[in-house]
């Protein structure tokens, strides 16, 4: 068989992986919190029959052409991710279309989706719509300074922009993850990832009890299906990346699901401890310890 | 009255042209709402009837004084997001819209405008006896007496205020409802629209909506 | 109280003083010299609270009356001033420059009774009935099971029960 079309097949079950993994740790997720809170809880395949029962609606009104950009965008921007990321080392199946260099295509990839979710929920006319996305918009910008800062760290220290690479650099043993070698990155890369993943206390962008829901307020049946999707995907994508980069990437499927799962719950924990920050705290916080961090790792691992 | 806002006016776009705007037309759509039927694959359609039965998105609008009823199922105490129910706050996410007690002329016409904002297959739950016949509010001069005048209504709950067990009981059969195929409320509220809309205008006087608001 | 009463009897047209408990009395008080009565309540006599303004129908004598009722926080006594007013062309100096909270008030009275407050801010918004054109439901003449069963539809079937018989019915059903 022609090796591009195997690529392609295995990029799918990739994505076909990723996809079921990302809506039962939703469930999962829900489960634990309402078991911790003594009730029983949402079942936890409840994701996929929410998906299913959104897309049979039988509605569906648009507010334009530039409507449709947002889940359009956000969707691209979590597969795409995807597919330029490497899953799992050692194993050429699952490489994905990484290529050297894909490191900086990842950075740009994670901005993708707040962008078309601006243009799309600004067409929507809604004003709630068009706080979160002022909101969204301002987060991203400022969480975006530290992850920067410690890729660049990372790089520099590794000598590579090739993600494959960096994962066999840190082969041989726990300590030599990215994570004890070079904590000060480490350190400012957990603190971004808490506001990517969009829970307490950086959750003012969807703000369930504020504002309806933020940017998805004028999204319904089918799209919103697409933007619940979404949701599955971009999140595992980013715990991926964060586990290729800092904790040694993973050589089978169940290696990556306990990694990923147990950096997941690093952002439950936190978020069910810390009430919400506003806008304009959270932005000033970023570029304050975190980004001194993050300059600091990129020094230290330039002269060191 | 304030209706100013429904006036033709004359608004100037950035550039300085001026624009003549006539609210009602050009805000809004005019279209009427259409019968949409089911699929004529009975699997299909069954499948999709479970799935719609087992997520039920229940819209956050306490209308009366219901809301107070609603509240504890979110709790541990009577939870019922063991059944696939979660609130949502925007009418265009939601499939189920829990008309809790009385509605006041004011309240109706707010009503009206969310229901019809709603997507796909809704469906209306009233609670209490004042959707039924006017219960405790029945010769008032600013309270409606039968609900299904003005919308279709799938489930009754009776009771003054019904306890969240009652609630519970009543979202089950709207569940059965569902799955038997007969949750077609809204189909029901597109073909005998003008009567629906003509009791609605009787007791709106102050009608500055589109007709249907989508 | 009965010392404030001696000082204004001969200023003002006061008459009907009633003390019902020794914290409240009523009063009743002519039209034209009411709110210069209410002013020198409020900055002489320590009446800076008013309670709330409301109105009773009299049908039989064809007026309304206003009560004021406000209230001493240091003596702790209330005062209910009573005011009657013309039924068929209901109207009354706004208070508003006063308590800023009367302009609710009057705006109710207006919507509910037809009492006119001219210059009260706001006194014409619709405030619960909106686009109502009858006669306001609060007066006695107004029959509002009529007016419901005329617009509301009602449901047939309904039926009262008196609860003493019906559960005599219920549990003794041989007596």
């Amino acid at each position: 068989m022609d090796p591009l079309f195997k690529q392609i097949l295995f990029a799918l079950l990739t994505l076909f992986i990723v996809l079921n993994y990302g809506l039962l740790v939703q469930g999962i997720t829900r489960k634990i919190g309402a078991r911790v809170g003594r009730r029983y809880g949402i079942p936890f395949y409840q994701p996929y029959i929410d998906i299913i029962k959104n897309y049979s609606k039988r509605t569906r009104i648009s507010h334009g052409i530039m409507y449709y950009i947002a889940p359009v965008f956000r969707l691209t921007g979590g597969i795409g991710l995807l597919m330029f990321m490497p899953v799992i080392f050692g194993n050429n199946m699952f490489q994905n279309f990484s290529f050297s260099g894909d490191l900086l295509l990842i950075l740009y990839f994670q901005f993708f989706g707040v962008l078309g979710m601006a243009l799309g929920a600004g067409e929507s006319g809604h004003p709630h719509s068009a706080i979160g996305v002022s909101r969204g918009l301002s987060q991203v910008t400022a969480y975006e300074l530290p992850l920067t800062l410690a890729v660049i760290s990372l790089a520099v220290q590794y000598q590579t922009l090739n993600i494959t690479e960096i994962v066999a650099a840190q082969q041989g043993g726990i300590l030599n993850w990215s994570f004890f070698t070079n904590p000060l990155a480490s350190i400012a890369m957990l603190l971004a990832f808490l506001a990517a993943m969009g829970r307490s206390p950086f959750d003012v962008v969807l703000a369930p009890q504020e504002i309806p829901i933020g940017p998805p307020t004028e999204f319904h049946s089918g799209l919103l299906g697409v933007l619940q999707l979404n949701r599955a995907i971009f999140p595992i994508a980013k715990l991926i990346l964060f586990m290729n980069l800092l904790f040694g990437g993973a050589s089978s499927w169940g290696e990556l699901i306990i990694k990923t799962f147990f950096i997941y719950m690093l952002s439950v924990v936190v978020g069910v401890v810390y009430p919400r920050f506003r806008v304009d705290q959270s932005v000033r916080w970023y570029l304050g310890v975190p980004l001194v961090i993050g300059v600091a790792a990129v020094l230290v691992s330039k002269f060191l | 009255m304030s209706k100013e806002h429904t006036e033709k006016r004359t608004v100037y776009s950035p550039e300085g042209e001026a624009i003549e705007v006539d609210p009602l037309k050009d805000y809004f759509c005019e279209d009427l709402p259409e019968v949409h039927k089911k699929s004529s694959i009975a699997v299909v359609e069954n499948f999709r009837n479970w799935a719609r039965s087992r997520s039920l998105w229940v819209l956050g609008f306490g209308t009366g004084c219901g809301a107070i009823e609603m509240r504890p199922l979110m709790t541990p105490k009577f939870d019922a997001y063991r059944y696939g129910i979660q609130w949502r706050p925007t009418p265009r996410q939601a499939d189920v819209f829990v008309i809790s007690g009385y509605l006041s002329v004011k309240t109706l016409k707010r009503v009206i405008r969310t229901y019809e904002q709603m997507q796909g297959p809704k469906y209306v739950m009233a609670l209490g006896s004042c959707t039924i016949n006017g219960g405790m509010y029945w010769d008032s001069y600013n309270t409606i007496n039968r609900l299904d005048y003005y919308l279709p209504v799938d489930v009754y709950v009776a009771g003054c205020m019904p306890r969240p067990e009652s609630l519970l009981a009543g979202f089950d059969q709207l569940k059965k409802i569902i799955r038997e195929g007969r949750g077609e409320g809204y189909n029901v509220y597109a073909e005998k629209f003008e009567w629906y809309k003509s009791n609605q205008k009787k007791i709106i006087k102050d009608w500055d909506m589109p007709d249907y608001n989508w | 109280m009965k010392e404030i009463i001696n000082k204004i009897e001969k200023l003002y047209p006061i008459s009907d003083f009633k003390q019902q408990n020794d914290k409240t009395a009523l009063l009743t008080v002519e039209q034209d010299k009411a709110v210069d009565l209410l002013i020198y309540m409020q900055k002489f006599e320590g009446f800076k609270h008013l309670a709330i303004l409301t109105a009773v129908d009299w049908i039989e004598n064809n007026q309304f009356q206003l009560s004021y009722i406000i209230n001493n926080p240091e003596l702790k006594m209330d005062l209910i001033l009573r005011v009657f007013i013309d039924r068929e062309k209901a109207e009354m100096t706004s208070i508003h420059n006063l308590w800023e909270q009367a302009a609710t008030y009057q705006r109710e009275l207006k919507e509910m009774f037809g009492i006119n407050f001219p210059n009260s801010p706001r006194v014409d918004k619709p405030f619960i009935l909106e686009g109502w054109d009858g006669l306001p439901p609060y007066r006695r003449d107004f029959d509002t099971k009529k007016y419901s069963e005329d617009t509301y539809f009602p449901r047939e079937g309904r039926t009262k029960n008196n609860p003493v018989e019906y559960m005599k019915q219920k549990l003794y059903p041989d007596e």
